[in-house]
């Protein structure tokens, strides 16, 4: 702080104004300022919701009026329907995205990933932080070294993995597993939990280590396990570090493209939606009735989730979360 | 709907596996003998992350590093070649340029957006309102920001209505049409405007949050020293909250560098929009080039090397402290 304060009587020594004259274009340059930053905030705020506003119109507007004119027309001439919203979740027909589906792809792959990442993030991350081992500093930076490191170094050898199993030489020692249909669900969990424990750690860890050491000290002097320590002690107080991590974990994967894309692929039995409208993107671009609706389909969730969870999320970001 | 039964007995067994998975790791902890019981605390309660972390992350990076020198197949050893390919061929080398583009525009972009935003807010009347509008963007998925702007990019025929904001806009001040997402190298600046949409309400929370916690008793000082407000952002606001910009500057270059969901949702790639993360993906998963996919993954790793040595300085110096 005193380097901030430092510029600044200097400044002030330098830019000495006639009395009389202060107040008045004290006054006017406030204004000015002030009029700049409305302006400046209204074409930012309008710049940052437009677009968003013109695809959820134009999701509500008949296929015909989307292809005849602009969404903006909607004002003069509102026809509203649900009709694009039906199609795309529920019609059969090939062409259109019977998103549904995809929708309760995206549920049953995001659930697990996010309780499992929970549990196993907060376990280590208390063993980092409460049980002390040799070494615990190292484990932890290079813990979050992994954070960073892009998770393209590992698609290719983990898919892979899971495509021919583990070999020495010639000699299979794990088989493939072999998944059919849904049990593929497996592997995008698998995959998912993997890339997000070195941000989870890393973040529980910065909340857990705060604890107060009296507390797990006086329990351990009782004879407390840390097991018991963990469940009674711990869990409780680390509810909101856990809810941050939940929305943080909780929007990657459902928004996630690349992974899912990876280790699920075009199977319409477990591709999450966000691959069947990159996909309706590319082969139906024109088709913005479906791909208007679809893509609000896919945001309404996480914006939801997001609104009401908002304060746990920004403190997530506060605490330092760099994903890699 | 004859599908819906499997995926939902998937989920169910997704969560008990959970609860079996944490109840026996409990359970192991609780009932360890007393002899060593320490040691088992210890390795239930991290070995499983960490053996995910190797399985996971460790083991196949360092395969991925071992890959990018050898052929299509992975049976032939090729040296360098994948790596000369990368930096020699015409289509690759727009690819670099394109992902250098990305990387100097979006965080520079996208964190001064955010600031000027949050300081022109900061204090306002509905300021948490103000806030959610720009941040919302973050809650989308890439995907569904990329068809956002899709639909304001459209193009239609001059004599056609547009249904494209951009275009629009075009028209009404009496200019042609522009076909702002196939047309280089101007398309690669327009889905780069997609990234700093998003990122801005990142850079605009954390700054937010960096110019609230500048101390009021400096602030009033300067005030009463009569600056104006370009002098107290240049010299007050600025110095107190730069590590909070290095901070996101640093965050947004490593989400830029992998930004792979805008290019391949928007163009595919086509029209020389190409970056190193849409590239890695065509070579190892589409055209079955492992070699050269695993090559650019490598330089994706080596070119955020520097932020991972930097940071983990950055943060052995702050468990020194302690």
């Amino acid at each position: 702080m005193t380097t901030a304060a430092a510029p600044v009587s200097s400044q002030s020594g330098a830019a000495v104004a006639p009395p009389a004259a202060v107040p008045m274009s004290g006054r006017v340059k406030k204004k000015l300022t002030s009029r700049f930053a409305t302006v400046t905030a209204v074409v930012i705020a309008v710049l940052w919701t437009v677009p968003t506003a013109g695809l959820f119109i134009s999701s509500f507007r008949p296929a015909n009026d989307i292809r005849a004119n602009g969404w903006w027309n909607f004002f003069t001439d509102p026809a509203v329907t649900l009709d694009n919203y039906s199609e795309v979740l529920f019609s059969t027909s090939a062409g259109s995205g019977q998103l549904a589906g995809y929708f309760l792809n995206s549920v049953v792959i995001t659930v697990p990933t996010v309780l499992f990442a929970l549990a196993l993030a907060a376990f280590a991350a208390y063993a980092i932080a409460w049980i002390p081992f040799r070494g615990a500093s190292w484990v932890f930076i290079g813990i979050f070294a992994l954070q960073i490191v892009p998770l393209q170094m590992a698609l290719v050898p983990l898919l892979r993995l899971f495509s021919e199993g583990v070999s020495i030489g010639e000699t299979n020692i794990i088989p493939a597993p072999e998944l059919i249909g849904a049990q593929r669900f497996a592997t995008v969990w698998f995959a998912h939990v993997c890339f997000s424990l070195p941000i989870g750690i890393f973040l529980l860890h910065n909340f857990i280590s705060e604890l107060p050491g009296e507390l797990m000290e006086a329990a351990r002097m009782d004879g407390a396990s840390h097991s018991r320590i963990f469940r009674q002690i711990v869990l409780p107080l680390i509810g909101p570090a856990l809810a941050s991590f939940a929305i943080f974990q909780f929007l990657w994967v459902w928004n996630d493209l690349l992974v899912a894309l990876i280790f699920a692929g075009g199977n319409p039995q477990v591709a999450p939606l966000t691959v069947r409208l990159a996909e309706l993107a590319g082969t139906r671009g024109e088709e913005f009735q479906r791909l208007t609706s679809g893509a609000f389909i896919s945001i309404v969730v996480p914006v939801i989730i997001f609104l009401a969870l908002q304060r746990y999320f920004v403190r997530g970001l506060l605490a330092g979360g760099l994903k890699g | 709907m004859n599908e819906t039964q499997p995926k939902l007995l998937m989920l169910m067994y997704g969560i008990i596996a959970f609860f079996a998975v944490v109840g026996i790791l409990l359970l192991v902890v609780d009932r360890a003998p007393k002899r060593g019981r320490e040691k088992v605390q210890l390795v239930a309660f991290l070995a499983p992350a960490l053996l995910l972390l190797a399985v996971g992350l460790l083991i196949p990076a360092i395969r991925t590093v071992i890959l990018s020198f050898k052929g299509p197949f992975s049976d032939t050893w090729v040296g360098l070649d994948n790596y000369a390919w990368m930096f020699t061929n015409g289509d690759s080398r727009r690819i670099l340029l394109n992902t250098a583009a990305w990387v100097v525009l979006v965080p520079t972009l996208a964190t001064t957006v955010g600031l000027l935003y949050a300081i022109v807010i900061d204090k306002a009347r509905g300021e948490a309102f103000a806030k959610a509008l720009v941040f919302m963007p973050m809650a989308i998925s890439l995907v569904g920001a990329s068809i956002i702007w899709k639909f304001v990019y459209t193009v239609r025929p001059a004599d056609d209505n547009q249904i494209g904001l951009a275009n629009q806009l075009l028209v009404l001040v009496g200019l042609e049409p522009y076909r702002f997402l196939q047309d280089p190298p101007w398309n690669t600046l327009f889905l780069i405007v997609i990234l700093i949409w998003i990122q801005a309400g990142f850079a605009m929370v954390i700054l937010s949050a960096a110019i609230k916690a500048v101390s009021a008793d400096v602030i009033e000082a300067a005030r009463l020293d009569g600056v104006n407000a370009w002098q107290m952002f240049r010299n007050v606001t600025l110095p107190s909250i730069r590590p909070a910009v290095v901070v996101v500057m640093v965050t947004i270059t490593i989400t830029t560098l992998k930004a792979f969901d805008i290019v391949r949702t928007t163009t595919g790639g086509q029209f020389e929009t190409g970056v190193v993360a849409t590239a890695l993906y065509d070579q190892a998963f589409v055209f079955g080039e492992v070699g050269k996919g695993s090559a650019l993954a490598v330089l994706l790793f080596v070119l955020v090397l520097p932020i991972v040595v930097y940071q983990v300085g950055v943060l052995r110096s702050q468990r020194e402290i302690r």
